[in-house]
């Protein structure tokens, strides 16, 4: 897909004007909050059970070498295969390579955001094989030839009407006159356009929530059935998943999987939770007849042992960005690539180069709601800062900002310089200010004062303040 | 350089960990050895009545219908009679399991059982549970030519039977089952935990069952 991250100042212009998305994007701000609230509060233990998910990830990944090498060692006692993928592209180029052994012609998929990451999609159709996505948001997007703008809910940015519209204009063999008006219809519509789909399809593409050390199994949490019937019904399935994905035991998982649903969508558990460990057995009657896992590092590697490591820790459970209010002013796809929301504006410069996402980590309030709600406790703010601080060292910054911040820095190190200027600068800007004490307008500060007023410093200042409270408080 | 070697060679030296260090491989071994449970809710730990009655109410939360039988011999007459109140044909699919297929079907005349994986022709599977947790109303699956998982998936409406003194307190004992089951560090195919009949939200937000899955579930519970 193509990256427009650095676009991401217009992308949010576009993003604010639109006036069907912010209508979508009403559903983000209403329903999920309310829903992981209520599901957190039912469970007394579940501050216990983020430290708990967060000290296994801590685990996994102090061990991560350790851990992938007896996660394959399971894998292919259970008669699976695993494939190594540095990037994006060995990841394409190796799930081509097995659907091609298979004669694959279409290609099932189940929701997966590692498979956007590496763009599967795409590709596949460009080598002649069709790709159909079968989580219901995913296929909806699909048929629009969007992105997913969320990474729970695909097409949270999509209206009913414009999903009733697309259904129209690609299920031209149904009759025209049916009635989509209910969201019941248009499910029962796509549940019967994907039954064929999965029974049509050479090889299913899942991703994977967990990958267990212990067993060589992957684990997919749904809603919907749609990634078991992916994965059940065709002659291969194929789970790619990431390289952080692995927690060592069936107990970790578990543990995890409590925070996840309730932090995705506020359910106690998601509808199916599936574990697999390769292919079917001698005398199962259904299942897949070949199971490949593909581990895709794609720059995961160089986050470890480093400030950015606990990023690792994510589950992808959505509720950074579903408490942003940046995101729910923009919405995910102005910020330009597959991650959204705080996640993906720490995830973003580590997987693409913060030259083209240095955009993402300033667009943050600092309010700290994404850190006080993640289940695993990534301290998401600060690391934003740090990607701040690099884009600072490596002169990404535009030049205004780097020349203010060296003016304000001269000064500040000189503590009795800076009082002296602040002292005289204050009343000057006071009196400026006028009547309103009020700026509507500011050289060098046009960026600010052209969409609001800037208040006019009044009184003393901070220092004069403390100087002037300390001799009464003496007194 | 292989991709296996080049990925576990930057994992290696970003953790600054050498290959074939033996004290970190004893400890990940351990770890996975004793397959510890982490923190377990208060929630479900109660005593088997009581557990049978939580792990019915949260199914019933989760859209599930229930059902209780003191008896196994009674579960065909409650499948027909579940078929009566859908107004669906009586006919079911289901796999192997003698725990099912030794159950007095022929008491029911009409309904027509048929045996293995489903096609994607069936209004209704009947599938026996391996187990159960009370503390979020979970059936647990597990795959084979008892009980294929295309029944969990395919049909309209899917029952499953489950023993009441199969039902756990917490997933981790079920796990633990399933360990004491298949032996240490194996797993059958597929294990599916299933907590209640698909659904969707991704229409702005609403929730709507019945989406790839099942639309109905329907739980029978025999004793307790
Ligand atoms: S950063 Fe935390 S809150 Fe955001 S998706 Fe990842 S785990 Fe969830």
């Amino acid at each position: 897909m193509q990256i427009t991250s650095p676009a991401f100042k217009q992308n949010a212009k576009g993003a604010l004007a639109d006036v069907q998305l912010q209508q979508a994007l009403g559903n983000v701000r209403s329903g999920f909050i309310d829903k992981r609230l209520k599901a957190v509060e039912a469970l007394p233990e579940f501050e216990a059970l983020r430290d708990s998910a967060r000290a296994i990830k801590d685990h996994a990944l102090a061990n991560l070498d350790l851990y992938l090498e007896a996660y394959e060692k399971k894998v292919v006692a259970s008669g699976g295969h695993v494939h190594w993928a540095e990037s994006a592209e060995d990841a394409r180029n190796i799930i081509l390579d097995i659907c091609r052994k298979a004669n694959a012609k279409t290609v099932t998929k189940g929701k997966s955001m590692i498979t956007e990451e590496i763009a599967l999609n795409d590709f596949l159709e460009e080598k002649g094989i069709r790709p159909v996505e079968t989580d219901l948001g995913e296929y909806i997007i699909q048929l629009r030839h969007e992105h997913p703008s969320h990474i729970i809910a695909p097409a949270v940015h999509v209206t009913q009407s414009q999903v009733e519209a697309d259904f129209r204009r690609v299920h031209t063999h149904l009759d025209a006159a049916r009635d989509l008006r209910e969201p019941e219809a248009l499910l029962n519509e796509a549940r019967k356009v994907l039954r064929e789909e999965y029974f049509a399809a050479d090889v299913g593409i899942t991703g994977a929530n967990f990958l267990i050390a212990e067993t060589g199994t992957s684990i997919i949490v749904t809603n919907e059935g749609n990634g078991d019937l992916t994965q059940i019904l065709p002659k291969m399935h194929i789970a790619v998943a990431s390289i952080e994905k692995i927690v060592p035991t069936l107990e970790d998982a578990s543990q995890i999987l409590r925070v996840l649903a309730r932090s995705a969508t506020g359910q106690d558990m998601s509808v199916y939770t599936t574990m697999s460990t390769g292919p079917r057995r001698e005398g199962d009657v259904d299942g897949p007849g070949e199971y490949h896992v593909v581990l895709l590092d794609n720059g995961r590697s160089s986050m470890l042992g480093t400030e950015f490591q606990e990023m690792l820790r994510c589950i992808r459970c959505g509720a950074c960005m579903n408490h942003c209010p940046v995101y729910h002013a923009v919405g995910g796809h102005a910020y330009g690539w597959v991650y959204p929301g705080p996640m993906g504006a720490v995830l973003t410069p580590s997987l693409i180069g913060v030259d083209k996402a240095g955009h993402l980590p300033n667009a943050s309030t600092f309010c700290g709601r994404c850190e006080s709600v993640c289940p695993m406790k990534i301290p998401l703010p600060k690391m934003m800062r740090h990607w701040r601080e690099r884009e600072f060292e490596r002169g990404l910054n535009p030049a205004a900002a780097r020349s203010g911040l060296k003016f304000w820095a001269f000064f500040a190190r000189r503590p009795a310089l800076y009082q002296a200027m602040t002292a005289i600068g204050m009343p000057l800007l006071s009196l400026l200010g006028g009547k309103s004490h009020r700026f509507g307008w500011l050289p060098l500060a046009g960026g600010w004062t052209r969409h609001r007023e800037l208040p006019a410093p009044q009184g003393k200042t901070f220092m004069q303040q403390v100087r002037s409270a300390r001799s009464a408080g003496a007194r | 350089m292989s991709g296996r070697e080049a990925i576990l060679g930057k994992v290696r030296t970003a953790l600054k960990a050498k290959a074939g260090d033996t004290v970190r491989l004893a400890a990940v071994n351990e770890r996975m050895a004793k397959s510890a449970p982490g923190i377990i809710p208060a929630r479900g730990q109660l005593p088997a009545k009581e557990r049978i009655d939580l792990f019915c109410a949260q199914a019933v939360k989760l859209f599930a219908s229930v059902e209780r039988l003191a008896s196994a011999d009674a579960v065909p007459a409650a499948v027909a009679g579940y078929l009566r109140q859908k107004n669906l044909p009586q006919s079911v699919r289901m796999g192997d399991d003698p725990r099912l297929s030794d159950l007095p079907w022929s008491q029911e005349g009409a309904l027509e059982v048929r045996h293995g994986p489903s096609d994607g022709n069936d209004e209704v599977g009947v599938s026996h549970a391996f187990g159960g947790v009370a503390e979020t109303g979970t059936v647990v699956m597990v795959s084979g030519a008892d009980n294929p998982t295309t029944i969990n998936f395919l049909p309209e409406h899917h029952i499953v039977v489950i023993d009441a003194t199969s039902i756990q307190g917490d997933l981790e004992t079920a796990i633990a089952g399933i360990r004491a089951r298949f032996g240490k560090g194996e797993m059958p195919r597929t294990v599916n935990l299933i907590s209640g009949p698909s659904r969707s939200g991704d229409i702005e937000q609403k929730l709507i069952l019945g989406a790839h899955g099942p639309r109905a579930l329907h739980l029978i519970v025999v004793g307790g």
